[in-house]
């Protein structure tokens, strides 16, 4: 019997730490775990006896990368059980907010963290290096007009300070906002660039089958709200969440895996997911930017993952002139807030999926039990069946060019293990 | 003639939620034009190059919560020249030190069906605890205009001293109204120290002390201050006992109201 052992300690350009162990007897693999060993922080254990008003603060805590997917999740299913109305405009506000983290996650995702990988080089300092300065330098503007409008709504981009149940803490004058009217009108006509730079970038084919899940809206693209739908047909109310779907623990990892309930399944979630969902509501720019980007809808190959990012940021922008457009500040910038004793839950659309919270409360406001479950964590059981059924084609090449590939397939993901309670680190054993 | 060294640079990260190191990410610009200064010599999230050091500069974020990461904090002690700790986490135990002097056993089993399987550490605990460190950048997150001076300080060989002064004194700066006397919102501003620009007390809101205690922080007074605002006792505790509250003032504090509240 031949054995292969191969040993990469570390997945780069992922957020948070992991590792992948693959085994291979005889050419076939034996052992396949997708490790995630950044120990765990307790988020759900030390928010029992807090005040609801301190959960916006704490929870964006969870990941630095999607602290505004946090806060919304956790404001509006408490907003919803305490029967809040919210200032007029405030909907709108939030959605706003939340379009500026899916262009700063987004951005930074293609041009940091992916583009390295297609074009062959360790990381994006390198690209600029070897040419693609650029193409570099306009991702990071990119990424820097979410990043302005996620300060201008919110104080920072990392760890916003405004959000609160019941609205805002204060609302940014209208000006503010107007002023970002070029800079986003410029950005539509970049964004179609980056769709030019992603079409021709060699991808490797896996149109696999999967059950993609996202939020879906009659009205909108869905982001803040909305009810679950899967390609394969499914269809429940955020409510049931964790009727339909359950989480489940492995030896090998800190992060608990999602399936479905019934099936137990592992599904897809996150921008590729609710492109292929959400089809209908794209917008004019979007489509182009998926007909300029090769991505063919619907498809089923989570390489497909990054032109669905440049689609989904496009989108964000048309759709925050629509709304800056129109914007007038909430007046007060929050609703008084009366707690009442119940069960909260709520899910939005993270920049990786689906986030869904649910908090019990008691009558003083103050939280009795808190379940967060994070996008990476419900994709994790996902990722190992991909890595399954992509590796065995590409077992003849070399060790450092499997683990290229491994990540890669991982990175269709953008994972962010620190989410997921938890950097991925390779682990190739060859038998 | 060899070509000139340049100094060689390494992020770490320990628990946290890599929100600190994003602050170099979005740099952007400054990003780009450092990079041509220094070698970037292991930085996970951002390059699949990784090598083991020896290191001019290092960073750490995040605070120490398992076995294996304190192992792995020596070890990148004994590779580094200079070592500063980012962020809330890694000076003071950031929000996850919440589940300090709880009954970790019982968090486990809270949130993991089969708690054998896991491997934690009671405390989250601050690098400075563990391992001698150059330099603290505080903050949650750390603020990007200190991190890249301090960041240009150290490639040059010097330690710069960051500000510890109330945000207090920055609102005045600014000119804010002060919302815990105009609106009676409780404000953790008097005993935190600068940092972010008076940023809370910017949009309306009362500061929660990202950026730890200042110097001196008479936590005493403000805490009878909140009591007089009408705050109950264990929402008092609690405001102290927060990102920052394993800091030895916040957590002195919170201990000291709780002991009244207990009776003695």
């Amino acid at each position: 019997m031949t054995h292969r052992s191969v040993d990469v300690p570390v997945v780069a350009r992922v957020e948070g730490e992991g590792a992948l162990h693959i085994r291979i007897d005889d050419d076939v693999i034996t052992r396949l775990e997708l490790q995630i060993y950044e120990p765990p922080r307790f988020f759900e254990a030390f928010l029992r006896g807090r005040h609801f008003s301190e959960v916006p603060d704490i929870v964006p805590r969870i990941c630095g990368i999607c602290p505004v997917a946090y806060q919304m999740s956790a404001i509006h299913g408490l907003e919803r059980l305490f029967e809040v109305e919210v200032p007029a405009g405030t909907r709108e506000l939030r959605r706003l907010l939340y379009l500026g983290e899916w262009i700063e996650s987004h951005m930074l995702h293609v041009h940091l963290l992916a583009l390295p990988d297609y074009l062959g080089y360790d990381d994006a300092i390198q690209l600029v290096r070897a040419g693609f300065k650029d193409a570099v330098e306009r991702g990071l503007r990119l990424k820097r007009l979410g990043n302005d409008l996620m300060a201008a709504i919110g104080g920072r981009e990392i760890h916003p300070v405004s959000p609160r149940v019941g609205g805002f803490s204060k609302a940014v004058a209208a000006r503010t906002l107007r002023a970002f009217q070029p800079r986003l009108e410029d950005a539509l006509v970049e964004i179609l660039e980056v769709a030019d730079l992603v079409a021709p970038l060699e991808m490797p084919a896996f149109p696999r089958p999967a059950e993609m899940v996202a939020l879906t809206h009659p009205n909108e693209y869905a982001i803040n709200e909305g009810s679950m739908a899967s390609t394969e047909g499914r269809a429940w109310s955020v409510d049931a969440y964790e009727d339909v779907t359950h989480e489940i623990q492995v030896a090998h990892s800190n992060a608990l895996h999602s399936v479905f309930t019934d099936t137990e399944t592992p599904y897809f979630l996150g921008p590729l997911a609710r492109v292929v969902l959400n089809e209908q509501r794209l917008t004019p720019v979007a489509r182009e930017a998926a007909a300029r980007g090769g991505l063919g809808l619907p498809t089923l190959d989570p390489f497909a993952s990054m032109a669905a990012r440049v689609v989904e940021v496009a989108l964000a922008l048309e759709d925050s002139l629509r709304l800056i457009a129109a914007y007038e500040p909430p007046d007060p910038p929050s609703a008084a807030v009366r707690p009442r004793a119940g069960r909260a839950t709520w899910a939005t659309e993270a920049p990786r999926g689906t986030l869904y919270h649910r908090y019990d409360v008691a009558n003083d406001g103050t939280i009795l039990e808190a379940k967060i479950v994070p996008p990476t964590s419900q994709n994790l059981r996902h990722m190992e069946k991909d890595l399954g059924e992509f590796l065995p084609g590409v077992l003849d090449r070399s060790d450092a060019e499997l683990t290229r590939l491994a990540e890669m397939v991982i990175r269709n993901y953008d994972p962010c293990i620190s989410c997921a309670t938890h950097f991925l680190r390779l682990d190739v054993e060859r038998v | 003639m060899s070509a000139p060294a340049t100094p060689r640079v390494a992020v770490f990260k320990m628990a946290s939620c890599d929100g600190c190191q994003l602050q170099l990410l979005d740099a952007e610009e400054a990003l780009l034009e450092l990079a041509g200064a220094i070698t970037i010599a292991n930085f996970a999230e951002a390059s699949s190059a990784m090598d083991d050091g020896p290191y001019d500069v290092t960073l750490v974020e995040g605070s120490v919560s398992s076995p294996e990461q304190l192992e792995q904090l020596r070890s990148i002690r004994e590779r580094s020249r200079f070592l500063m700790t980012i962020g809330a986490c890694a000076t003071s135990g950031g929000v996850q030190a919440l589940r300090n002097g709880r009954d970790i056993d019982e968090y486990v089993r809270s949130v993991y069906a089969s708690p054998g399987f896991i491997d934690t550490l009671a405390d989250s605990t601050p690098i400075a605890e563990h391992v001698k460190v150059d330099l603290e950048l505080t903050g949650c997150p750390v603020d990007r205009g200190q991190l890249l001076a301090a960041l240009a300080w150290l490639i040059q060989g010097s330690v710069p001293r960051p500000p510890t002064t109330p945000v207090c004194i920055e609102c005045k700066r600014r000119g804010y109204v002060c919302v815990m006397v105009a609106k009676g919102e409780p404000c953790l501003g008097p005993v935190t120290r600068t940092g972010c620009g008076s940023l809370c007390p910017g949009m309306g809101r009362g500061c929660y002390g990202c950026f730890g205690p200042s110097q001196p922080p008479n936590t005493e007074a403000l805490a009878k201050t909140f009591l007089e605002l009408g705050m109950p006792p264990s929402r008092v505790a609690d405001s102290f006992r927060f990102i920052t509250g394993y800091a030895p003032a916040f957590r002195e504090a919170a201990d000291r109201i709780e002991r009244e509240v207990d009776g003695p």
